[in-house]
């Protein structure tokens, strides 16, 4: 759907090196459309944070090309750009107050004084912080702080808005609630936003669409939804939400569907995704919700025996720990529903899953 | 009923406020102990004998130690007219007793600085006086004619008080009189006022340039990868470990008229080699030794400082759309200020007293109040002059520190 218009930014086979040894960023190709709200998750030291300051004008890409609106923007200054920005540390200037925090982007584009306090007041009370506006950072909390750093980034009305792990500092709750309060914020200014984070379930609940990272290339670039249900890699699979794994050489592999027997010598069919040819390794990922326990094979569902190791009560569901083809993490989330709560350690059962559910991956060791 | 509330009591039953205290108590006598060692050692060393010369600036008792009597019937004179017999008669004896106690010098010494010639005519008199007899009024006028001066003896009733404001007006130009009260000296032998301003544009000079060369040097030490900027520290550090002797001579062979400096002006041909410029031995020679020997002064507070500025406040101000000078001037600098401030009143108060500097490359128009204090402690032996000079030094830095409390702030100076 977005590939039809014009990317508002796009990075164009971007290389990065501090050193001149390694590559932080290895040939990224990234294309934004208007309005999106695009995350990047990755890892600790993936390279998000060097993405977005090259993108910001703060690192030159050591090579490719940056465009935003259509343009190459690798040799514009950072203040040219026009690009709003969320800090980690919100960066509020310590002796400034909330208002002239406000005001500095707008008095640099030496807009009147009218101007200027409308455009301020709409922001605070768009981040409802009317109430302290002549504070001085040191004397609002983490999560004031945060609107207001959110607040200096959007009053410029900036096309563009890049956010560093905004919500880093943020207990749970507060961080929640600021998800909430960005998307809304996004949704209703319609900015396009790039979001950097390595948390994935704020990714999968604001984004529309998430730029695996690691180890400087994109694993994967997909909405939430795709990234869950059909991870392409290994790595993402496992990198997004809980994932069983099974290891494996391929047999065969026809019409889309991999044979692979597990290192145990039980043949497992799988939906092939990422696999080489017959004889290659290949990693099996089943999530744990679309696994189930019964004490015998089901019709039509792929099935392995199993041992229970442990079971934990969570209300509503049991999250069921068993051995299965020689690997005792196996984890399977059993809904709780009157029928299943006959489940005790030690005992023998089968686990099964659609063949679809099950899908072959590179094998990563 | 009565509301009384009933004081907190520990597990023994004694209240728990006097138990803490006497707890403290302890602590506290023990923290004492560490620093009373230090503390007795400045109070002797430095504390009480500041407080000694500072009541010398005010308190000169040479005269009446020497000649008690005489000060004593002087008090009763009226200063308008010559002082009858009675005052001659206790002159002559203890000139005479001085005499043989050759202390005659010191009382010489002491009233010259208020009327000047008047030594040769102590010295004199005194010689005759021990053969003087009745009456003595006739004998001393026929020993010298100083003595039929009415403002002579008026000169030396001032020296004859104990106490007395006229160091403190002469470290000012001011001269002392027993019947006009304060006058400003004569303007060629105004001098210390000069000095004093000399002193504060000098100072203030040396802390400018400590600025402009040191925030730049400062900025990169806080800012450069940790390898580079530990050498950097190193060479900021490495005027610490030379002797400030060595230092400023260094600093002569460089500026002297056959100096490094001038050879190479003579040679690439901005002057010629019998105009070689004076670099040295004045004002020039002073500003650039103190500010080389004061700079680490201004760049390790500017440091400690920079150091505590992460880069992305920088960083936030130019993607707001300031550009680079913009956001320097009104992000990064005024956060700096209480560097800037702690710097340049480090610099400033040395400056204020520096003295072997000065002293070695001053020259004529390079020297500083410092050095007139030392000259009248080491040679003139004026010591409350000295204190008076030095006095009005301190109040004139305590009052500039008072200043910049109103205006920046105390608590904004940082410095680490
Ligand atoms: N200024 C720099 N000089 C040299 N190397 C750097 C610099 N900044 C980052 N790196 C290196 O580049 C790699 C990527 O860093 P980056 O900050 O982009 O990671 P990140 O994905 O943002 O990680 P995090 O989630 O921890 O913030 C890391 O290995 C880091 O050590
Ligand atoms: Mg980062």
């Amino acid at each position: 759907m977005l590939d039809s218009i014009d990317p508002f930014v796009r990075f164009k086979g971007v290389q990065k090196s501090y050193d001149g040894e390694t590559l932080v960023v290895k040939d990224l190709n990234l294309d934004i459309a208007a309005g999106e709200f695009v995350t990047m998750l990755g890892p600790s030291g993936s390279g998000k944070t060097t993405c977005l300051m090259m993108l910001a004008g703060f690192e030159t890409a050591t090579h490719g090309e940056i465009q935003l609106g259509g343009r190459s923007i690798n040799n514009i200054p950072p203040h040219k750009r026009g690009i709003g920005m969320v800090f980690q540390n919100y960066a509020l200037f310590p002796h400034l107050t909330v208002v002239e925090n406000l005001a500095f982007p707008l008095k640099v584009r030496k807009m009147s004084a009218v101007e200027v306090e409308e455009k301020v007041n709409k922001a605070l009370d768009m981040v409802q912080m009317r109430a302290f506006s002549d504070r001085k950072p040191a004397q609002l909390s983490g999560g004031q702080q945060q609107r207001i750093a959110l607040a200096r980034a959007l009053v410029f009305e900036p096309d563009l808005v890049l956010m560093d792990e905004p919500l880093g500092a943020l207990d749970k709750q507060l961080r929640e609630h600021m998800q909430y309060e960005i998307k809304h914020i996004h949704e209703s200014l319609g900015v396009t936003v790039v979001y950097v984070t390595h948390d994935q379930s704020e990714a999968l609940t604001m984004s529309n669409r998430i730029a695996v990272f690691d180890d400087g290339v994109i694993q994967q670039l997909a909405d939430p939804v795709t990234l869950y249900e059909k991870p392409e890699n290994a790595f993402v699979a496992q990198f997004i939400g809980e994932n069983n794994r099974l290891m494996g050489t391929v047999k065969d592999v026809a019409k889309g569907v991999a044979t692979v027997a597990l290192d145990n010598g039980d043949i497992v069919k799988a939906l092939a995704v990422n696999v080489g040819g017959k004889g290659e390794r290949s990693l099996l990922s089943v999530r744990p919700e679309r696994c189930i326990v019964a004490s015998e094979k089901t019709q039509g569902l792929s099935a392995l025996n199993g041992r229970i190791e442990e079971l934990i009560y969570l209300g509503d569901h049991i999250r069921c720990r068993m051995n299965v083809a020689g690997d005792d993490e196996f984890i399977v989330k059993v809904p709780n529903t009157s029928g299943q709560l006959g489940l005790v350690i030690g005992a023998e059962v089968f686990v099964g899953w659609e063949t679809n559910d099950c899908r072959a991956l590179d094998y990563l060791c | 009923m009565p509301n009384v509330i009933e004081p907190i009591t520990a597990a023994d039953g004694t209240p728990l406020k006097k138990k803490l205290a006497r707890a403290l108590f302890r602590s506290k006598i023990r923290a004492a102990g560490l620093v009373l060692p230090l503390f007795a050692f400045i109070l002797c060393t430095f504390v009480v004998p500041i407080f000694a010369l500072m009541v010398q600036g005010v308190h000169n008792d040479t005269f009446h130690t020497y000649m008690p009597r005489t000060a004593e019937v002087l008090e009763d004179w009226d200063g308008s007219s010559l002082p009858g017999e009675l005052i001659f008669a206790t002159l002559a004896k203890e000139l005479a007793k001085t005499k043989k106690e050759r202390t005659v010098g010191k009382v010489a010494t002491r009233v010259n600085r208020q009327y000047s010639g008047a030594r040769s005519t102590f010295t004199k008199t005194a010689r005759k006086a021990v053969k003087m007899e009745a009456p003595f009024k006739n004998a001393i006028l026929k020993a010298d004619k100083k003595w039929k001066r009415v403002e002579f003896w008026q000169a030396i009733k001032l020296t004859s008080q104990t106490w007395t404001p006229a160091f403190y007006g002469a470290a000012l130009d001011y001269e002392l009189s027993l019947n006009d009260g304060f006058e400003r000296k004569a303007e060629k032998e105004r001098i210390h006022v000069k000095l004093f301003w000399r002193t504060l544009v000098i100072s203030a000079v040396v802390m400018g340039f400590c600025l402009l060369l040191g925030y730049p040097v400062a900025y990169l030490l806080a800012t450069l990868p940790l390898k580079t900027s530990n050498l950097l520290m190193i060479l900021v550090l490495l005027p610490f470990w030379t002797s400030l002797l060595v230092r400023t001579t260094a600093w002569i062979a460089i500026l002297q008229s056959q100096g490094v400096v001038n050879d190479i002006l003579v040679w690439i041909g901005v002057t010629s080699n019998d105009s070689r410029f004076s670099l040295i031995y004045n004002m020039t020679g002073t500003v650039v030794a103190m500010t080389h020997i004061l700079l680490p002064f201004m760049v390790l507070p500017l440091y400690s400082v920079m150091k505590t500025i992460p880069s992305s406040y920088v960083r936030a101000a130019r993607s707001l759309g300031a550009t680079p000078t913009w956001a320097f001037l009104k992000i990064y600098l005024p956060q700096t200020v209480p560097g800037i401030g702690a710097g340049g009143l480090l610099v400033f108060i040395l400056a204020i007293g520096y003295y072997i500097t000065p002293a070695l490359v001053g020259g004529q128009s390079g020297v500083l109040i410092s050095n007139m204090i030392a000259f009248h402690m080491k040679s003139s032996l004026n010591w409350s002059l000295a204190a008076a000079l030095g006095g009005i030094l301190l109040g004139g830095v305590l009052l500039l520190y008072w200043a910049y409390d109103r205006v920046v702030g105390i608590d904004n100076v940082k410095l680490g």
